[in-house]
């Protein structure tokens, strides 16, 4: 029994269920179609090819709107990590596989270092999906439209750099959202609706009321985009830039990850398994 | 060949709330024999085994393998083999693969996955998803997991529940001869018949406490043994009983007579010339015995556990 040994076990099991590649596929197709669609009308529009007076906004000049086209891997994309990391654990308590998994892995801080070290991989392995999504699709995009991707720039693989952490950071998130919630349905919505109402609402609400903002910057989306530099809901929700540098916000997301998994570690992974 | 270990019970409690599940159990399992561990629904048996494996804290006391609690095992799924439910499967995930997981886990060979789906007979459905299985294809998925890492402990948790009668028979073969071995083999059941066969020896619980620490044959006594006697005239028997003064009741097959012989009840009988139609020696009622230890109306003097203390 080995940290390694469980952790090739833990990854495993993410690649014998049918889980992984179906939300990885979806992943694919959400901000592949997202970043495509959006990288063409944001680009004919700075070009010209579409007249500004078509819409009702200002055209955005040329050199913000690839980092915002790519940062849809995380602004569109951060739900998908953060579900896999959820029902790596949940999956777990659904189909009462704990008790074979405690057997070969009694010592619990173990097994869920395991689960840590899987959450890592697999975030990558999601960053990877988003990314040629996002980066891939929407600079193919942007080219065809003619708009500089600014793949040559260094700040660009950088952000990229930023985005990859995000994910691996949402995929701990999950993980300790999954050993604190237990139950599979409680938690996929639970996340579902934090990540797609609550937390989105809220950061809307701070644009329009004064004050708000020193709270919502430090809800974990907010902090996410904080980390990775750019975002479509703070560049279209109107709101200056967040009021975090991205270091900051990777640390206020580590902090989440950090105390969720500590927290569900201490209450609920070291519980009796009935 | 694997190393049996000893397991011992020592003053296990475990309370939920104002529950106590077990409540002081103190019993040792041998190596080389199979041991059923019985009681009824909810006498504590599963509790007992999760706090011997590791996945229940005990509320106080302890339970250990060789002298170690699970948790200290250098190679847990080497050392113990054990299956708690028939429902510990992702359904998506296929047999070969199930195993695989924890074989890697465990840090096994990938060749101890084929060579344990072939010893329970799963071999050729082993890339099968486990959704499909029938309960009693779990049953045996679930010991192929106990196998795995080639232990010399065993513990299975109501094995029989689902098997068919000849995966039964299998069953009985197979954990006696995993005893004969020299390994350890407790299995849990609530049904005396179900393993009456298999064990040599017996732990029975009750309400979280242990009611009976022994072999089958220490279960009954002498007059637990009866003979059934009858005739075409029940009245004319009934008088000749009477009249050589032995205790009999009356059941549907006849007269049952507690403690004596049939050769005995036969020279009665004709001496009295009544001509019979049955007479037949009732060996001991086991399942009886179980319910009358498990509801407390029998006490065992000479190997009952009182309150734990041994």
């Amino acid at each position: 029994m080995s940290l390694a040994n469980a952790s090739r076990s833990e990854l495993t099991k993410q690649f014998t269920t049918a889980m992984w590649w179906i939300l990885a596929a979806v992943l694919l197709a959400y901000v592949g179609v997202t970043a495509g669609g959006l990288a063409a009308t944001f680009g004919a529009l700075s070009t010209g090819a579409i007249p500004a007076e078509a819409t009702n906004g200002s055209a955005m000049p040329s050199d913000v709107i690839p980092p915002l086209i790519y940062s849809l891997a995380t602004s569109v994309g951060y739900v998908f990590p953060l579900l896999i990391g959820t029902l790596l654990v949940t999956n777990e308590f659904r189909h009462k596989t704990l008790t074979p998994t405690f057997l070969a892995v009694p010592r619990r801080g173990i097994a869920l270092g395991a689960k840590v070290t899987a959450g890592v991989v697999m975030g990558l392995l999601y960053a990877v999906v988003a990314l040629v999504a996002a980066v891939g699709v929407g600079a193919l995009a942007l080219a065809l439209v003619g708009v500089d991707t600014r793949l040559g720039h260094a700040e660009t693989w950088a952000m990229i750099a930023r985005m990859a952490a995000a994910f691996v950071l949402w995929t701990l998130i999950g993980i300790g959202i999954g050993t604190l919630v237990r139950n599979q349905v409680a938690a996929v919505v639970g996340v579902l609706a934090f990540t797609q109402f609550v937390e989105p609402i809220a950061r809307t609400v701070a644009t329009l009321v004064d004050g708000v903002s020193g709270v919502t910057t430090y809800l974990p989306g907010a902090a996410s985009d904080a980390l990775v530099g750019a975002s479509i809901y703070t560049s279209l929700g109107g709101a200056s830039a967040s009021a975090l540098p991205w270091w900051a916000g990777g640390l206020v997301l580590l902090g989440y990850a950090a105390a969720l998994l500590l927290i569900g570690y201490l209450t609920s992974w070291r519980r009796d398994v009935a | 060949m694997p190393e049996g270990h000893l397991l011992e019970f020592r003053d296990l409690t475990k309370t939920f709330g104002t529950i106590r599940a077990v409540d002081s159990l103190s019993a040792l399992v041998e190596p080389g024999r199979v041991t059923g561990f019985l009681g009824p629904n909810g006498a504590g048996k599963t509790t007992s085994l999760r706090m011997l494996l590791g996945l229940i804290r005990p509320t106080s006391g302890s339970a250990t393998i060789g002298g170690q609690r699970y948790a200290e095992l250098r190679h847990p799924l080497q050392t113990v083999g054990a299956t708690l439910e028939a429902s510990s499967f992702h359904p998506g995930r296929t047999a070969a693969d199930h195993l695989r997981v924890y074989a890697q886990a465990a840090g096994l060979p990938a060749g101890r996955v084929d060579a344990v789906l072939g010893l329970v007979g799963l071999a050729d459905a082993a890339g099968r998803k486990v959704g499909g299985f029938s309960l009693g294809m779990r049953q045996r998925l679930g010991l192929a997991y106990t196998l795995l890492g080639d232990p010399g402990v065993l513990v299975l948790d109501e094995p029989a529940n689902g098997l068919d009668p000849e995966g039964i028979k299998w069953l009985r073969g197979f954990l006696g001869q995993l005893a004969s071995e020299g390994r350890t083999v407790l299995v849990s059941s609530h049904m005396l018949a179900e393993v009456q066969q298999t064990v040599t020896a017996m732990l029975i619980i009750s309400r979280g406490r242990l009611v009976y620490e022994g072999d089958i044959a220490g279960l009954t006594n002498a007059d637990d043994v009866a003979t059934v006697i009858d005739a075409p005239d029940r009245e004319a028997l009934a008088r000749a009983l009477d009249a050589a003064g032995v205790a009999y009741t009356q059941i549907r097959a006849g007269f049952s007579v507690p403690g004596t012989e049939p050769a005995a009840l036969g020279a009665v009988a004709a001496a009295a010339g009544v001509a019979l139609s049955g007479l037949q020696r009732r060996g001991p009622a086991l399942e009886e015995v179980f319910l009358e230890l498990v509801n407390g109306t029998r006490v065992e003097n000479g190997t009952r556990v009182e309150g734990g203390a041994r």
